[in-house]
């Protein structure tokens, strides 16, 4: 069977910087896969790509089989997204939010309410279904983000570094309903994170990426092996060095640095 | 079209929430009709130009429009800091759909903002003359409402942050608002300044609304409608295309 996620030579430059190197990759269906890299290595440009909110320079991706330039809609429906930063209406309960996703995501109307009522109570968040957000804990938040990305039922999920800054109990439940997602129904999830003995532990493979190249991909054992050491950590260190990266700006932030040099 | 429908209908929810808003929002209106309406009326009367009360209303119904439509548009700015324009712009749905629920809403938002500041004129005193030309006054509000709002989101689109929001207030909004006519009568200004009116959007707005609530019109009622609906027709198509080029 052909790989959910298919990335071809994807690059994307800004200008005259270049984010994402010419890098390939496949995903098989059902897989964790687990994205790392340090600040500025390209992972969230390539997340971005992969979800049709940024067009490659050159390259091709596929998600089921759906090219997602060609056919962005198309390919839209087959994955959830669970962004970096905060992407819920504050303003609206988490009825309400979760309401206005299923109607974008064109979910039967008659499924609506009984798919709501499901994944509000598998991320425990039912019984505040009638709060606005914006009286939510991060927590709370990311949780009902994630119930939001599955209500249209896709094949894969993406989450951008989906437990930053949430207390270890959060980290762990979170982890917990994903990890039974991915077995009862064989979604494909791929995620970025900075908590390395969080990919040691859920991820079926790894890749790690740095300066925009993948360097490395395997299985987080064949990592340890290859680099011998003892744990994903020390291999990831080893395989992208000890500097600390500044942070690189995003195509946007770039842009409005322009912006502003025009300005004054 | 249910994508846009929910995109509509949460404006709506947003707008009507916050009661503090809908109320203080009435406060600028407000203080207009009473302020301007009580105190230039009777050197309006003086002149010779009849009830200051009457031509002022209808222009400051035009004011709550614009003011409200803008500021509807622009709060895509706020989507996209607040980072829920993603989850939008994710969604299996056209950019031009979006454009248009959020247009909808927001014009719908700022058309009800006009009704209201029309109730409370004529609660003060504003009379109507001709009962079956509101629906007339009441079209002409809502191509207002949907010019003005288009015209928020279009401006949003190409502003990164909201540093350049004062910046469209004092140069854009308010002066399309104080050259439209809205406060005084456009026959016999001098002629640099009927010039600028002639190109204000607003002027036709409120000449419309004016024209068929009072009777008074300075361009025509049939000039009115055609430059409402064309400019209408215009910013939405400049809008869509901004809109789409923008980048999560």
């Amino acid at each position: 069977m052909d790989d959910i996620i298919q990335a071809q030579n994807l690059t994307k430059t800004f200008k005259d910087f270049t984010a994402v190197d010419n890098v390939s990759f496949n995903v098989p269906k059902g897989e964790i896969f687990a994205f790392l890299g340090p600040n500025g290595a390209g992972k969230t440009t390539t997340i971005k790509m992969l979800t049709t909110l940024l067009r490659p320079t050159t390259g091709s991706i596929k998600l089921n089989g759906i090219d997602t330039v060609l056919h962005s809609e198309k390919a839209r429906k087959t994955f959830g997204i669970v962004f970096q930063d905060p992407s819920l209406d504050d303003e609206l309960t988490a009825m309400e939010n979760m309401e206005f996703h299923a109607v974008l995501y064109k979910v039967p109307g008659r499924e609506i309410k009984e798919r709501l009522e499901k994944f509000l109570k598998f991320v425990e968040l039912w019984d505040r279904r009638n709060d606005l957000v914006k009286t939510f804990s991060g927590g709370m938040k990311r949780r009902l983000e994630i119930a939001r990305g599955l209500l249209h039922k896709p094949e894969i999920l993406f989450l951008d570094e989906p437990t930053q800054g949430l207390d270890p109990q959060t980290r762990n439940k979170i982890w917990e309903y994903l990890q039974n997602l991915n077995k009862e129904t064989q979604i494909t999830i791929f995620f970025t994170t900075h908590y390395m003995e969080e990919a040691e532990q859920v991820a079926h493979r790894v890749a790690i990426m740095d300066h925009g190249k993948i360097i490395d991909a395997g299985s987080p054992d064949k990592l340890k092996e290859q680099t011998q050491t003892k744990t994903l950590e020390e291999a990831f260190l080893k395989l992208t060095g000890t500097a600390i990266r500044d942070e690189e700006a995003s195509g946007i932030d770039k842009l409005r640095g322009h912006g502003r040099m025009w300005r004054h | 079209m249910s994508a846009v429908y929910i995109l509509w209908k949460r404006e709506l929810i947003r707008y009507f929430r916050s009661r503090a808003r809908l109320v203080g929002s009435l406060g600028q209106p407000l203080l207009f009709l009473v302020a301007l309406g009580f105190g230039l009326g009777p050197v309006f009367a003086k002149a010779g130009q009849g009830n200051y009360f009457q031509f002022l209303g209808p222009g400051v119904v035009c004011m709550g429009i614009l003011f409200t439509g803008v500021f509807a548009g622009i709060q895509v700015i706020w989507d996209r800091q607040f980072g829920f324009l993603k989850e939008t712009l994710v969604a299996p749905i056209t950019r031009f759909e979006i454009m248009l629920g959020k247009t909808l809403g927001g014009a719908t938002v700022a058309f009800v903002q006009g009704v209201f500041v029309l109730i409370l004129s004529m609660l003060i005193g504003f009379k109507v003359e001709h009962i079956l030309m509101i629906p007339v006054a009441l079209i002409a509000m809502f191509l207002v409402a949907l010019f003005f709002t288009a015209l928020g989101i279009s401006i949003a689109s190409v502003l990164q942050d909201m540093q350049g929001f004062q910046l469209i207030m004092n140069f854009v909004v308010q002066p399309v608002f104080f050259l439209s006519g809205a406060l005084f009568p456009l026959s016999g200004v001098v002629s640099f300044l009927s010039i600028i009116s002639a190109v204000d959007p607003l002027a036709y707005g409120v000449d419309a609304v004016r024209g068929s609530l009072t009777g008074i019109t300075h361009f025509g009622l049939v000039t009115d409608f055609t430059v409402l609906i064309v400019i209408s027709a215009v910013i939405l198509t400049i809008g869509s295309y901004l809109f789409s080029r923008v980048e999560a």
